[in-house]
């Protein structure tokens, strides 16, 4: 087995091994936790795909300010109070259907299609050739983005702020 | 040899992952946490399909980097909403929010 | 097995890094710290411990090694232990990218990434997930009440941070932190960016210093307010390891600010630096610790509100102003 086999599959057990967590523990604290590895294993899939500014921006943004984030309103919220109150609600039974057939589904089609595969090599420096595009073809992409930022940067705050 | 179905299949889990949170869940923030996973195995997709089927170009990634972003505003946004939905009803579990049901 | 020599490199890496700043950072720092507020308030500080109680850390470590780990009896057992183990690591996985100096072989780093200082600030900011850890699972009102301020805090003070250091990569064209210091050092103009880029160094600082919560952003651990925050409850080595956490966070952006803005290793002449390397990188660090102690023995404590506003009234208009006056000018200059 080459190392990125051996990479590719310790950071998947660690990404499906938190999610588990994430996803089925009792302790709602726990599972912002786990949502961590969750993301870091992620992380560590960019750097195997070569792409390694998605890569930083991942752990900036997700572990470091959106998990951050969940954890302060989960302690705003419950404190440590609302740990004994039933987590799940009564759908377990058919949510797990569903996700089975979901990932049945999702599964057959992956492994029945035939993907292509492209020629040529990713950009030397990554962040040059993303900003680059960033300002050339993608502007508006760019522009619109930081407009959907702008809003919902004002509408959290006028959500979130106490009436008086 | 690690191929880009197995990027897929490791993605379409983290994907089902994130569905059964969002389906099951009665705290709104799980919900959140499991829209998160569904966001990022979306993630998983885009950049390995930016690596295996047009590395050229960098497209894939710029369209992960748009989803972060996204992220970043839905996570506000929806905890922005579960704070008011605290301080107004005094709960964040989405099936006792139930004041527009009849 | 390229990959098993690339393992074995990342683990003897860990141990170099782990051992250089529990020993440099963590107990000389804590020493230096002790020494310096004893001369700012007239006092002696540690005078017994060996020579001028320089052995007063080896002391105090020994004592700690010995105490007793108490959990709390309604604590989080998993998550108050993890949390012990998060925040050094944190601090430990910002060496990576800072170059301490340079040999004949090429500059003194672990690994040269392309997007240094980028992941610079995504390490630096992982430190809150231990501290909000450590804060809930304590089950203490003081020490949760330490870890949401922690979370406000260290939250709003990575955007100027972030701006600050864009700021820098613009002007040096990389985002790698060797190749900035080579723009300061070795290409045309030699000119620190201390010199080209004051306020980016200001707000640096200050972010800095809230990051790594010490006076006068403190909140986090106000001992007239929450006992001491976060880690009240920890006791024996497990409050050690958080110590070693907040010093190397501490020395790391020290570090960094001497990467960015003071031309790293090299001597701030061009030709014969009469200095190894790495003692220059040392000596400018330790001007750099020698200001975070000065003003946390000078300055009052900030209040929260205050303190947030300061970040997002002062600090980041401040930096994005700034932003936009250097890419102009960077802009004008290349025209």
């Amino acid at each position: 087995m080459s190392g990125e086999t051996v990479a590719f599959y310790v950071l998947a057990v660690i990404t499906l091994g938190a999610g588990v967590i994430v996803v089925t523990s009792p302790n709602i604290v726990h599972s912002a936790v786990a949502l961590i590895p969750a993301f870091l294993g992620v992380t560590g899939l960019y750097i195997l795909l070569n792409a390694e500014f998605v890569a930083v921006i991942q752990v900036l943004i997700y572990a470091g300010a959106i998990t951050v984030l969940i954890l302060f309103v989960i302690m705003l919220t419950e404190g440590g109070t609302g740990l004994r109150v039933h987590q799940r609600n009564e759908q377990g039974v058919v949510g797990a259907a569903v996700a089975g057939a979901m990932a049945a589904l999702l599964y057959a089609v992956v492994t029945r299609t035939a993907w292509g595969t492209g020629t040529g090599t990713l950009p030397a420096y990554t962040p040059g050739a993303i900003g680059q595009s960033f300002l050339g073809p993608n502007l508006l992409v760019f522009e619109g983005t930081s407009i959907v930022l702008l809003v919902s940067l004002i509408g959290a705050i006028i959500i979130a702020r106490k009436e008086d | 040899m690690v191929t880009l179905t197995h990027y897929l299949v490791l993605s379409a889990l983290l994907f089902v992952l994130g569905l059964f949170a969002v389906v099951t869940r009665r705290n709104g923030v799980a919900i959140l946490m499991g829209i998160e996973l569904m966001l990022n195995a979306a993630n998983v997709n885009l950049v390995a399909f930016n690596k295996f089927t047009a590395p050229a170009a960098v497209q894939g990634q710029i369209f992960a980097l748009i989803v972060i972003t996204l992220a970043a505003c839905e996570a506000a946004v929806g905890l922005a909403l579960v704070l008011a939905a605290y301080r107004s009803l005094e709960t964040i579990y989405v099936d006792e929010i139930n004041l527009m049901k009849w | 097995m390229s990959w098993a020599l690339e393992l074995l490199r990342a683990v003897v890496g860990t141990v170099l890094i782990f051992t250089g700043v529990a020993v440099i950072a963590a107990m000389f720092g804590v020493l230096l710290e002790r020494k310096i507020s004893g001369w700012i308030q007239s006092r002696l500080g540690p005078k017994h411990v060996g020579p001028q109680g320089l052995l007063q850390t080896i002391a105090d470590t020994l004592k700690l090694l010995q105490k007793e780990n108490i959990v709390p009896r309604n604590a989080d057992p998993l998550i108050f232990a993890s949390a012990v183990i998060v925040v050094p690591l944190a601090a430990l996985l910002d060496y990576v990218v800072i170059p301490f100096g340079a040999t004949r072989g090429g500059p003194l780093i672990y690994r040269d990434l392309n997007v240094g200082v980028l992941y610079f600030a995504a390490t630096s900011s992982l430190v809150v997930v231990g501290i909000l850890m450590a804060g809930w699972g304590s089950n203490n009102k003081y020490a949760l009440l330490g870890g949401l301020r922690s979370a406000a805090q260290m939250v709003s003070y990575e955007i100027p941070i972030g701006l600050a250091l864009i700021t820098v990569a613009m002007q040096a064209g990389s985002l790698s932190t060797v190749a900035i210091v080579a723009a300061q050092t070795t290409s045309a103009p030699h000119v620190w960016y201390i010199i080209t880029q004051p306020i980016s160094f200001l707000i640096f600082l200050t972010a800095a210093t809230a990051e790594v919560n010490r006076v006068p952003f403190d909140l986090v651990e106000a001992e007239s307010e929450l006992v001491a925050g976060y880690f009240s409850e920890y006791t024996g080595m497990r409050f050690a390891l958080f110590q070693l956490g907040e010093y190397g966070e501490m020395f790391a952006m020290a570090a960094m600010a001497v990467t960015l803005f003071l031309g790293g290793w090299h001597a701030p002449w061009p030709g014969r630096p009469l200095l190894h390397p790495v003692l220059w990188f040392v000596v400018k660090l330790y001007v750099l610790i020698f200001v975070f102690m000065w003003v946390r023995w000078t300055y009052p404590r900030f209040r929260i509100d205050q303190l947030l506003n300061f970040s997002w009234k002062f600090l980041i208009p401040l930096a994005l102003v700034n932003l936009v006056v250097t890419a102009f000018f960077i802009m004008v200059l290349r025209a």
